[in-house]
């Protein structure tokens, strides 16, 4: 029986991404450009030496952040668009921290971090607030989130923050070196400090929802608001807690642009980081070890293909149509095998259940219904 | 009324008119049970693909063609992967929004610069010649503004007024029930998220062959399908106070970038740029806090029965679930 089904399984598991490749290469051909050029300028842009693998791990580390956030969000049934603005306040709270306070270094850069996921838990705050207190959909309230806190940014840069030669609107001056991350070394510029944050992250957000009440009662908020409700799950709590928790581990990730990438805080520091965690996560859902390992892909092909544009004069976003396409065909793929091959469990492995889907209808019952 | 104000208000139907057709397409897709949450991406890659096609072949009418077939093509996938695929219309909505965005990005890049084929303003004889309404609405605007105005009337009638919107409507409020009765539950969600796909596409157009014409990178009209779907909400799902919804978010944007030019009032330009978004939580909290409901209930009975359909803020019953026709 099951050998029958093992061919299928695996063609179901390639074919997204030979589709989406073949997609992107038809893109490539009818721009007049040779396909297999694009992918060694990716390839090259992401892995020629260590200085653009450097390249890569500092787009995956906030990437990773984002993701691990969001992992919490998703297992609770919600719909964190808003990760987005928690990054970028968790950007402007460590930006505050790095021009503001004079500190050694060995205090400044905990302070900066811890300050940053008070920022991003803040935005995450808002928008947990606004959905299960006020009934607006997470979505538009988070939509709506990440635009102010690019409000805030640009006015923070063009006004107070200002470099003292006047406003260009491009960036906040630099910030003082002690309180930037510091890097491992100049061939591999990469902040040691933050991997080190990011295994312990995966390991806590992984033990938090395998082995703990509150991971349990988040499961139980995904998977059917309403009965949980019944059985006892304070399911208003466990959702705004997964919207705070999100918030303060993707405001890491927020701090890691501004306090390694940029060195100053720029306008949008989140820079899509967020959605393309979302995408990220679409793929591997609930399964937070897993998040660092397909984060990785999407990080050295967007970080790879910055050469696009110097190597054969073409837009970047053709990476993000790639990704688009890979997510998109990934989660058609799931609905396939779930059609030709049946069984319980087989209408989504994104999620384990249709209900833990978030949907309008959903995100208004578990409001509503309280 | 003075001169000046009129041209104001004629200027805020155009700028309202994309907002306004896709906003009712989307209020059809969701009147029959199905999210389309890719608005965003949906006119961005409309309006990308109808401004090329409008260029290759010299005719805007070819453009909009294009424009209504990309919209429909993303509603399609959107409805294949809900009823087909049992996938979550919100996740592959959301995938579509940034595919679709992404995918306008990068081969609009070499039209950028490039003038291509424009609508053009027409007047309507007679109508042209009321008070007020005449020069507001029917004076020097692009045909998509008429087409709009025709489809707010179109659309109320249609779903209020005629048996195929009833089944629309039980469609979208106890599909088990319409499909007791005989209504081909799916096969309708089919029809009307296709039809408020291509509407979302017609929007797209409206940007790229008339308000916002041309194409540039980063898209000008980013956005503002986000805000489109926020109208819906805000419409109650009412094609009359969808557009009520679309002329009053556009014209608090007219107000606001007005005063960001006039000289003699000071407003930080950080509030101008945060109004939208204000704009748009503040919408949705007047109708989640069950403020219109409060004064649908202040009415006399009578008044009560006839403004019932209008005043409401309940999402359709179904929403965003799926049907199993078995």
């Amino acid at each position: 029986m099951t050998d029958n089904r093992t061919p299928l399984r695996i063609l179901l598991l390639i074919a997204p991404i030979v589709l989406s490749l073949a997609i992107t290469a038809i893109l490539v051909l009818a721009v007049g450009k040779n396909p297999l050029e694009v992918m060694t300028a990716i390839w090259e842009g992401a892995f020629r030496n260590s200085n653009a693998v450097a390249g890569v791990v500092n787009f995956w580390i906030p990437l990773t952040f984002a993701c691990l956030g969001l992992v919490i969000t998703f297992t609770a049934g919600l719909w964190n668009i808003g990760v987005e603005g928690q990054m970028m306040l968790g950007a402007v709270f460590a930006s505050w921290a790095a021009r503001t306070l004079t500190l050694p270094s060995p205090v400044l850069l905990p302070l900066e971090i811890v300050l940053a996921m008070l920022g991003g838990a803040f935005w995450g705050f808002l928008v947990g607030f606004l959905r299960v207190r006020l009934g607006v959909n997470e979505i538009f309230g988070g939509v709506a989130l990440n635009a102010l806190a690019n409000v805030l940014v640009i006015y923070l840069i063009s006004g107070p923050w200002q470099p003292p030669e006047g406003g260009s609107a491009q960036s906040t001056p630099p910030f003082p070196a002690e309180s930037l991350l510091p890097e491992i070394s100049s061939e591999f510029p990469v902040s040691l400090l933050a991997l080190f944050l990011i295994v312990i992250i995966v390991a806590a957000v992984f033990l938090a929802l395998r082995g703990t009440r509150w991971g349990l009662n988040l499961k139980a908020t995904g998977k059917n608001p309403r009965s949980a409700l019944l059985l006892g799950v304070p399911t208003t709590q466990s959702a705004l807690s997964a919207f705070v928790i999100c918030g303060a581990i993707a405001g890491i990730g927020g701090a890691y642009r501004v306090l390694f990438t940029f060195d100053s805080l720029r306008p949008l520091p989140s820079g899509g980081i967020g959605f393309l965690a979302l995408l990220v996560v679409l793929v591997v859902a609930n399964r937070a070890l897993l998040a660092p390992i397909v984060g990785f892909v999407f990080a050295a092909i967007l970080a790879g293909s910055t050469r696009l544009r110097v190597v054969l004069q073409l837009d970047q976003s053709l990476a993000e149509v790639l990704q688009g396409f890979v997510v998109l065909l990934v989660l058609m793929a799931n609905g396939l095998r779930g059609r030709i091959l049946g069984g319980p469990g087989a209408e989504s492995s994104i999620q384990p259940e249709p209900q833990a889907q978030p949907t309008v209808t959903t995100a208004a019952e578990a409001t509503t219904h309280e | 009324m003075n001169e000046e104000l009129l041209n104001i208000l004629q200027t805020l139907v155009t700028s309202s008119t994309p907002l306004v057709i896709a906003a009712l397409g989307e209020t059809l897709t969701e009147r029959a049970g199905v999210v389309n949450l890719s608005l965003d991406g949906s006119i961005t890659l409309a309006a990308a693909i109808g401004f090329i096609a409008a260029v290759g072949s010299g005719s805007a009418l070819v453009g909009i063609i294009a424009a209504m077939v990309v919209g429909a093509l993303i509603a399609l996938i959107i409805v294949v992967a809900d009823i087909e695929l049992k996938q979550d219309q919100v996740a592959i909505g959301f995938v579509l929004t940034l595919l679709a965005a992404s995918l306008a990005q990068f081969i609009g890049q070499s039209y950028t610069r490039v003038r291509g084929p424009e609508l053009p303003f027409v007047s309507l004889t007679f109508l042209k010649d009321i008070p007020i309404l005449g020069p507001v609405f029917f004076t020097d605007h692009n045909p998509l503004v008429y087409i709009s105005l025709l489809l707010v009337f179109v659309t109320w009638w249609w779903i209020f007024r005629t048996r195929p919107g009833l089944a629309l409507r039980a469609v979208g409020e106890r599909p088990a029930s319409a499909f007791a009765r005989g209504t081909k539950v799916n096969r309708l969600r089919y029809l009307y998220t296709l039809l408020g796909g291509s509407l979302v596409g017609l929007a797209g157009a409206a940007y790229s062959l008339s308000i916002k014409a041309g194409w540039t990178n980063p898209p000008a009209m980013r956005g503002d399908g986000w805000i489109a779907l926020a109208i819906v909400i805000f419409g109650g799902w009412h094609p009359f106070r969808v557009v009520l919804g679309a002329y009053l978010f556009a014209g608090l944007r007219a107000i606001s970038s007005a005063i960001q030019r006039s000289p003699d009032i000071q407003i930080p330009l950080v509030l101008i740029n945060a109004l939208p978004w204000l704009l748009m939580i503040g919408t949705l909290l007047l109708v989640s806090s069950g403020a219109i409901e409060r004064l649908l209930r202040a009415l006399p009975r009578s008044a009560q029965v006839w403004t019932r359909n209008l005043l409401r803020s309940d999402p359709p019953a179904a929403l965003g679930t799926r049907f199993e026709e078995r």
